[in-house]
């Protein structure tokens, strides 16, 4: 979890030319527009969005900028109605905000290590863009400079597009997806929540600093979503754990004599067997032997040389 | 030398075969006349001595490729089984373009196919995808063709190779060092003039494509891997490939003695046709050409069932009359790519051939061995971790390569 004066602290250590502008809780770009005058820098609507597996982008532009959902969804490679709004929960949960609070800077928590970030281009031309620094009672401005410094301290890299781009067709045959290598490899179940925090209500009322924390947050691990996956991850274990591969080799041998011995002699059945089980079985070790090569050399990569 | 008078493939007319590395098309409507192409190539045919002495080198069964003459064509496969005999091994080179994410069945035909070789020959193999290639010819982006390679390589370790014994390399990550010197010597041996003619290069080309040719014939050399290979610059390299990419390699055959380097020796397969038939081989773009890895059982029983292109007959009776064509018929001709049983498969052609049996129930059994193809692929697909593709793609030596 991460307070926002974080942000602040992380600027002062990188220094990094910012302003900072107090004010009452905004929702809308409408009403920080009241606060917080052109002048000071361009101001930013920030999307919070999530795909149908589960993997989720944060969509940072200037106000003017078009932003087409159906276009985004295809340049990701999620075919045309591939993305939408993501629930509140999954504000709370992982960017650690509030409504009303969308941010670049929300990357900085641990939560959000899967969410992938994009960057208005047009913001590169801006003198100054405006953003809330996790809380929507406080705006900050600086410049992309500022912010593609912040962003690397955190480990993540900067990635501005194009998203007026509109090409026709957005996608096709000698037009792959040109954003899909910025969709996150993991996805992330995030829990429902029973009933919502009022956090709208609470966030008009007090001028509070300090984030809503989401109300169940006791919840049980995040992954026990995906019955499917679960069954294939045991499947998978056949290559990793000697029970299991030795169990896959049996079960597989029993059904086969099961199904053929009867009545068949012998000598006949061994060749059965070999001839049907052989390649299939030679698969199977083939890749239980890449997985612990897999695993070794990764641990070798990571092991410390020995001490002299 | 090889290469003169059979080179002008590009400028074909459109009343003959098209076949070169980026097109594959047959003569007005008709299938691909695999005798002429091996006439017009100058390659040679792998006839059933070279598949019993490959029987009786490997003490096992020669794959069904090889028996079905899906594998078809060889240069000089013969002089590597008479090294093989004298205790003089080889390592094996293939590779792919990376340039879309769903594989079809074609594209693991020269895989399914190398993996048989590595198991019974017991040597190493080197995998080259080309990102770079795509890149250039696709425009795909340099990241996009880096992700794509990544996710190809993924299905390629699927097919099960050894991981002690095979060396995956994208060309955007490894080109340089002694890669490189050998791109620069081979590069200097083929004129614009020559790489024109056996491309089909044009003015109108960027000169990216006109520089490639040499990235895809070097990795026959193995003192383009001085982490594999070291000091063993004459052992010979045996390529498994389609057809269509011969003409990379006869320019490679050309340079190599130039070099002081053995020539590579080919192994050539046929295509796999598209479920339509339509004469050309398994198109990624068309989707209900080709069946995916990713098909589900429900997708492949649907794709055989309404586009397989059927020999049979229209009507039940005249079926039972004069039998099925088997010349034009899309399921048997899968069928003796992947039934392992020969006998089956003998039958089977029997039975529909004369009528007995109908359409409907090849198809069934098609669907059964296609579907337990793709399942085991997916199984083993699955395991497939960033880590494995890691030590795949590891620039490291292998120890027991010929073991």
């Amino acid at each position: 979890v991460c307070n926002y004066r974080i942000i602040f602290w992380i600027f002062q250590e990188l220094q990094i030319d910012y302003s900072k502008y107090e004010h009452p809780p905004v929702l809308t770009v409408e009403e920080q527009a009241k606060y917080v005058s052109s002048s000071e820098g361009a101001l930013s609507k920030n999307l919070f969005l999530k795909d149908k597996k589960n993997r989720y982008y944060i969509v940072s532009a200037m106000t003017d900028t078009k932003v087409d959902m159906k276009v985004l969804s295809q340049r990701l490679g999620l075919g045309k109605g591939g993305i939408r709004m993501a629930p509140e929960e999954a504000l709370s949960e992982l960017l650690q905000v509030s409504l009303g609070c969308v941010t670049p800077f929300a990357v900085v928590n641990e939560s959000a290590r899967d969410v992938s970030l994009l960057l208005d281009q047009k913001f590169k031309n801006q003198t100054r863009c405006i953003f809330h620094p996790l809380s929507n009672d406080v705006s900050v401005s600086l410049n992309t400079l500022g912010l593609d410094k912040f962003l690397q301290s955190i480990g993540r890299d900067s990635v501005y597009i194009d998203l007026e781009v509109n090409a026709n067709p957005v996608v096709g045959k000698d037009q792959p997806p040109d954003l899909a290598v910025y969709v996150p490899s993991n996805s992330v179940v995030v829990p429902e929540l029973p009933t919502k925090t009022a956090s709208i209500q609470t966030a008009s009322k007090n001028v509070s600093a300090e984030k809503t924390k989401p109300v169940a947050s006791a919840k049980p691990s995040k992954l026990a979503g995906n019955g499917k996956s679960a069954v294939e991850d045991s499947a998978l274990l056949v290559f990793k754990n000697p029970e299991k591969f030795v169990e896959e080799i049996l079960d597989k041998t029993t059904a086969l004599l099961l199904s053929e011995g009867k009545g068949e002699n012998v000598e006949a059945l061994a060749e059965t067997f070999r001839k049907r089980l052989t390649s299939e079985f030679t698969h199977l070790a083939v890749m239980y032997k890449n997985t612990a090569y897999s695993q070794g050399f990764y641990a070798g990569t990571q092991s410390q040389p020995k001490r002299p | 030398m090889e290469v003169d008078k059979k080179e002008e493939i590009a400028s074909e007319s459109s009343e003959e075969q098209v076949v070169n590395p980026w097109e594959v098309s047959a003569k007005d409507g008709g299938k691909i006349d695999y005798d002429k192409l091996i006439d017009q190539f100058g390659c040679q045919r792998l006839d059933e001595s070279l598949i019993d002495r490959v029987e009786r080198l490997t003490s096992r069964q020669p794959h069904v490729f090889l028996r079905r003459g899906v594998f078809f064509a060889h240069r000089d496969f013969d002089l590597v089984l008479d090294a093989y005999e004298r205790g003089d091994k080889f390592y094996l080179y293939t590779g792919r373009g990376p340039s879309s994410e769903a594989l079809h069945l074609g594209h693991l035909i020269p895989f399914m196919f190398t993996k048989y070789l590595q198991e019974a020959f017991k040597v190493p193999l080197v995998i080259q995808l080309t990102d770079d290639e795509k890149c250039m010819w696709k425009n795909l982006s340099v990241e996009e063709s880096q992700r794509l390679a990544r996710e190809n390589a993924k299905d390629i370790i699927a097919c099960g190779f050894d991981v002690t014994k095979t060396f995956i390399f994208s060309d955007f990550d490894y080109v340089g060092g002694a890669f490189y010197k050998n791109m620069v010597k081979v590069a200097k041996c083929v004129t614009l003039n020559k790489a024109m003619g056996i491309f089909g290069f044009s003015g109108e080309d960027h000169i990216g494509k006109l520089s490639f040719p040499p990235v895809q014939a070097v990795p026959s050399f193995p003192s383009s891997f001085p982490h594999l290979f070291p000091g063993k610059d004459k052992l010979r390299c045996l390529i498994p490939c389609a057809i269509d990419q011969d003409p990379y390699f006869r320019m490679t055959r050309d340079v190599a003695p130039r070099l002081g380097y053995s020539k590579p020796a080919l192994i050539e397969s046929t295509f796999f046709p598209a479920l339509q038939a339509k004469n050309g081989k398994m198109s990624a773009s068309d989707p209900n050409s080709a069946i995916y890895v990713t098909d589900t059982a429900k997708d492949i029983k649907n794709k055989i069932n309404r586009y397989a292109f059927s020999g049979g007959q229209d009507s039940i009776e005249k079926h039972r009359e004069i039998g099925a064509n088997l010349e034009v018929d899309i399921p048997v001709k899968y069928l003796s790519f992947f039934l392992e049983d020969d006998a089956e498969l003998e039958h089977i052609k029997k039975e529909y051939g004369e009528g007995r049996m109908l359409t409907g129930e090849v198809k069934k059994r098609l669907t059964e061995v296609l579907t337990e193809m793709v399942e085991r692929h997916r199984m083993a697909r699955a395991a497939v971790t960033d880590e494995m593709v890691d030590a795949f793609m590891a620039v490291r030596p292998l120890p027991n390569m010929f073991e």
